[in-house]
């Protein structure tokens, strides 16, 4: 079991989502951060102050996946996530100790594993 | 008669000023109203679109506009003896008792309003410097000569068409106009495969019922007095939107077992519209009437046009040109002399009202479509019209004019500012 997480820009999700969803990936979480990770600051100017804003917009997926999940699940990130500018984020792939599901208790492989309909 | 209206009325005047002020609140109320319905990433931009003609409309409308749709020059536009506000002073306006500088002003916010009006078709993707150069144009290429036929003693007014507060020039005008323009610029690189929602229906009610206020100078202005058609289209204006509105509900009941608060706001346009032409016209009663029945073909494309590929992104077709044409039509059957003075429609014995209704109906949409498909295929010949796919996935806001909406300061390094600090001071670390 592995833990994906990805940081994208916030204008690609709908892309993403759907490359996950076309990878069969379904449980997922996503939130909004903010970050810097090596792109242009943008400059914006409020009357008479200017500021560079060193943060930006991003959205952090957060994919839980069993061993042979991983690199589709990568694989469908890149897809969605890439416009070939600096600043499409990053992927990290951490492993994951346990995982249970709260509704039935179920265990690790089987509580990452969607619940099929 | 004569020696009377070469006289200024204090009274006229002074509800004329008060009016002129309502009007010119309609532009920044559009704003508002068209900034909660884009994504939060296009809000200032959206909001700016509608204070360009502010700036753009007003001064094209001092240095020719308003001499080209009131000088009175020929059936199809006016001369340029007016050109630079020359002989625009405190002498009153033909056949009104107040100043032709206030009648200027009056005016001026008409068209400034209608400018902003088309900008509805193209947020979200059109860039900045095109929309001035557009605004600037279509104030005087459209909207003026709108304004001649229906108001400045053009064909359409000389052969009886009646307008009261602007059917042809404004809803009309900017309707079909932002249909042109959206079908010129094209549709947002998400459209039909995302979706892409309003993000602030406060803003859009709040908007809408700032219109709303305002809509009663811009009614009860167009009489030009205090006097009888005034006072009846205010009342109009009043009663017309509100059976809009209740329609409206009906119409979402209906559709979707729930009533909507942008539905209901923009029911509250599509009402004020409706009345416009037929404000001081009409009795109270057909007013609640023309109210009613203006919802449903609004209703119906408003439903039927996110539906095809045209992204005429904020329904000014079917808010304006669509309601307009329906009060321009309704008129034609209901006016009656006893309550205006002027003119009875069909259903009073006058066929022939009817019909010059309907040729404004034709004449003004064909107008206001063509010319400006035209106009801004000449300016995209000079200069790209919209932003590219990637500036418009980053937003508008950010890209035309470098500032957001809704900026928190997290992460923001101060570079410069007037007290003239020079080496940069993180600030807002938190």
């Amino acid at each position: 079991m592995k833990l994906v997480t990805a940081i994208v820009r916030p204008e690609k999700v709908n892309d993403v989502l759907e490359a996950l969803y076309r990878a069969e990936v379904r449980g997922i979480s996503m939130s909004r951060v903010q970050g810097h990770g090596g792109e242009l600051d943008r400059v914006e100017t409020y009357r008479g102050t200017t500021v560079q804003v060193g943060l930006s917009e991003k959205v952090r997926f957060e994919v839980a996946v069993s061993d042979d999940f991983v690199q589709r699940t990568i694989d469908a990130l890149c897809a969605g996530a890439r416009t070939g500018e600096v600043g499409d984020g990053k992927i990290f792939v951490t492993p994951l100790e346990r995982a249970i599901r709260i509704r039935t208790g179920e265990t690790d492989q089987g509580a990452v594993t969607p619940v099929q309909k | 008669m004569i020696a009377l209206a070469a006289q200024i009325s204090a009274g006229d005047t002074a509800w004329m000023l008060a009016a002129t002020a309502l009007v010119l609140l309609m532009t920044p109320a559009l704003g508002l109203f068209y900034a909660g319905l884009v994504r939060s990433k296009n809000t200032l931009n959206t909001f700016m679109m509608s204070i360009a003609a502010l700036a753009v409309a007003t001064i094209c409308w001092a240095l020719v506009g308003y001499s080209l749709a009131f000088d009175p020059g020929n059936g199809v536009i006016g001369g340029l003896g007016n050109a630079l506000l020359k002989g625009v002073a405190f002498a009153p306006r033909a056949g009104t008792s107040i100043p032709q500088l206030v009648f200027f002003a009056f005016q001026a916010a008409f068209c400034i309003v209608t400018v902003a009006l088309v900008s509805g078709a193209v947020v979200e993707r059109m860039r900045f410097v095109p929309l001035l150069v557009f605004s600037a144009l279509w104030s005087v290429l459209v909207y003026a000569v709108l304004a001649h036929w229906a108001f400045g003693g053009g064909w359409l007014q000389a052969h009886g068409t009646l307008d009261f507060a602007g059917g042809v020039p404004v809803e009309m005008g900017s309707g079909f106009s932002a249909l042109a323009a959206a079908l010129v610029v094209g549709a947002r690189k998400d459209y039909g495969r995302q979706a892409l929602l309003p993000h602030n229906a406060v803003y859009v009610l709040l908007g809408a019922g700032l219109l709303w206020f305002g809509w009663f100078g811009f009614n009860g202005g167009s009489g030009f007095s205090a006097g009888h058609s005034s006072v009846l289209a205010f009342t109009n204006t009043l009663l017309a939107p509100a059976c809009t509105l209740f329609v409206w509900f009906l119409l979402d009941l209906l559709r979707e077992r729930r009533v909507t608060a942008i539905g209901a706001a923009t029911a509250i346009i599509v009402g004020c519209v409706g009345i416009t032409p037929a404000g001081g016209y009409i009795s109270p009663a057909w007013a609640m009437a023309l109210g009613a029945l203006a919802a449903l073909p609004s209703y119906a494309i408003i439903v039927w046009r996110p539906r095809t590929r045209v992204d005429e992104t904020l329904d000014v077709l079917a808010a304006h040109g669509t309601a307009g044409l329906t009060g321009i039509l309704f008129l034609g059957f209901t006016a009656q002399l006893s309550w205006n003075g002027v003119s009875n429609g069909l259903l009073y014995g006058n066929a022939e009202q009817l019909g010059w209704q309907a040729i404004a109906a034709v004449a003004a949409p064909a107008y206001a479509f063509t010319a400006t498909y035209v106009l801004l295929r000449l300016i995209a010949l000079v200069m790209p019209l919209r932003a590219t796919e990637h500036e418009e996935a980053l937003g508008m806001d950010v890209v035309q004019h470098g500032e957001e909406a809704y900026a928190t300061g997290e992460g923001a390094i101060l570079v410069s500012t007037e007290a003239g600090i020079e080496t940069p001071v993180p600030v807002a670390q938190a």
